[in-house]
C-alpha cells in the first residue's frame, strides 16, 4: 500500500512539474526542436544534470540504494525506436508523458495524440514477434550497460572507470551545457525575413 | 509564450522529482503503461488474452507474445493494475490537471492546436487531429520498440549514465530536429 501512496505523490509531483516547466505546451517542444526557443532544452538538461548529481552523490554517500537503479537494455531498436519517437515528437509536440499531461491540462489535440498512442502501443504488441525476428532487439554494447562501473550493481561498464565519478562528471556536464546554451540558436526578432 | 517557471527553477524542480523517484522507488517511466492500458481493454473484451499460469515467473501469461515476455510481467500488471507504475501514470494525469487548473487553464485557441502549428498549417482542427493521431501512433510504436520514452530512456536513462539512454536520445533528436526544422518554418 505504501508503494501506491508513493506512486500518487511522485506521479502527482511529476505531472504537476511537467505542466509548470511548460512541457505540456507543444509550442515549447516544437520550438525546442526547430531551435528557435531552447527554454525546454535548458530545463531538461538542467533536470538530467541535477538528477545525476544527486543520484551519484547519493550513491557515494550511501543515501541512495544501488538496487533502486534500473538500467535499460541497449540494442539497435533503441536507436530506431528513438528515431520514430523523434518524428512524432516533432510533428505533435508531445511525447508519451507530456501528451498525457497536456491532455489532462485540457488540450484536445493531446487527447487525440494519446488515442493514437494507445493504437501505436497496440500495434507494437501485435507486431512484436516480427520486430524480434529482425534482430533489432538483440543486445549490443553489453546490454544493460552504464558508462562506468557502479558499485553495488552488476551492470556491465563501457569504460573501466568509477561509474559514480563518471556520473558526477556527466551531471556537471549537463548543467554546464544548459547554462551556456543561448535562448535560441536559429532566427531572431528580425532575422526571419532575412532567412526567407 | 512563457512557461510558468524559468528554466533554472523548472530544471531544478524536475531534476528533484526524477531523483526522488530513484531515491524512494525506481526511475520514472511512462510509455509501458500505454501497453498495460491496452492490455486491460483487450482482456476486458476477450478474457482469454491474459490468464494465470504456474509456469510463468510472474504467475500470469498471455496469448500475446509481448504481454507474455519476461516471465509475463506485463500480463501480471494487466491483471493487477493497482501497482506502482500504473498508479504513477494516473497520478501524473491528476497532477498536470491540478497545475493547469491552478494557473487558469489553457487558452481556447490553444486547446485545438498550438500557435506554431496554426502559423504553419492553418486553422482547421481536423488537420491537426489527424497529424496528432498519427504522431501518437508512431511515438508509442517507437517508444515500445526502444523499450522506453523521453522519461524512461532519455531522462531516467541518461541521469543513470545508461548507454541505452544516450543511444535513444541520439535517435530522437537526430529525427526530431530536422523534422521540426522542415515542418515549422514560420514562428507566428
Amino acid at each position: 500500500m505504501s508503494s501506491i501512496l508513493l506512486a500518487i505523490v511522485i506521479g502527482g509531483a511529476f505531472g504537476f512539474t511537467l505542466d509548470r516547466v511548460g512541457a505540456t505546451n507543444p509550442n515549447f517542444i516544437i520550438r525546442m526542436l526547430n531551435l528557435t526557443n531552447l527554454h525546454l532544452m535548458r530545463t531538461i538538461l538542467l533536470a538530467i544534470g541535477t538528477a545525476a548529481l544527486l543520484t551519484f552523490g547519493g550513491l557515494l554517500t550511501g543515501l541512495v540504494d544501488p538496487g533502486h537503479l534500473d538500467v535499460k537494455d541497449a540494442y539497435m531498436g533503441v536507436f530506431v525506436g528513438g528515431i520514430l519517437l523523434g518524428l512524432g515528437f516533432a510533428v505533435a509536440g508531445y511525447c508519451p508523458g507530456t501528451g498525457l499531461a497536456a491532455a489532462a491540462s485540457g488540450r484536445y489535440d493531446a487527447m487525440v495524440f494519446v488515442l493514437g498512442g494507445l493504437a501505436g502501443a497496440f500495434g507494437y504488441m501485435l507486431t512484436y514477434e516480427n520486430v524480434k525476428a529482425t534482430g533489432l532487439l538483440d543486445h549490443i554494447l553489453g546490454g544493460k550497460a552504464t558508462l562506468g562501473t557502479i558499485a553495488g550493481t552488476e551492470y556491465p561498464a563501457l569504460l573501466g572507470m568509477s561509474g559514480e565519478l563518471i556520473g558526477v562528471v556527466t551531471g556537471i556536464a549537463f548543467i554546464a551545457i544548459a547554462w551556456f546554451l543561448p535562448d535560441r540558436l536559429l532566427g531572431g526578432k528580425d532575422s526571419r525575413v532575412a532567412a526567407e | 509564450m512563457r512557461a510558468p517557471l524559468t528554466w533554472k527553477a523548472g530544471g531544478l524542480l524536475l531534476g528533484a522529482v526524477f531523483f526522488a523517484a530513484v531515491l524512494l522507488v525506481k526511475p520514472i517511466g511512462v510509455s509501458t503503461q500505454f501497453v498495460i492500458f491496452d492490455g486491460i481493454l483487450w482482456d476486458a473484451v476477450s478474457p482469454s488474452v491474459v490468464t494465470e499460469s504456474t509456469e510463468a515467473k510472474s504467475g500470469y501469461t498471455s496469448t500475446n507474445a509481448y504481454l507474455a515476455k519476461s516471465g509475463g510481467k506485463y500480463a501480471k500488471n494487466v491483471e493487477n493494475p493497482l501497482n506502482y507504475s500504473f498508479v504513477f501514470v494516473l497520478a501524473l494525469i491528476g497532477g498536470a490537471a491540478l497545475s493547469a487548473r491552478l494557473r487558469g487553464g489553457v487558452e481556447k485557441a490553444e486547446k485545438t492546436m498550438p500557435a506554431v502549428w496554426r502559423a504553419n498549417f492553418g486553422d482547421e482542427p481536423w488537420k491537426r487531429y489527424v497529424a496528432a493521431f498519427l504522431a501518437g501512433f508512431v511515438v508509442l510504436y517507437g517508444a515500445r520498440m526502444a523499450g522506453g520514452c523521453t522519461s524512461g530512456h532519455m531522462m531516467s536513462g541518461m541521469m543513470q549514465t545508461a548507454v541505452s539512454g544516450f543511444i535513444f536520445a541520439a535517435g530522437a533528436f537526430a529525427a526530431g530536429i530536422p523534422t521540426a526544422l522542415v515542418l515549422f518554418r514560420k514562428e507566428s
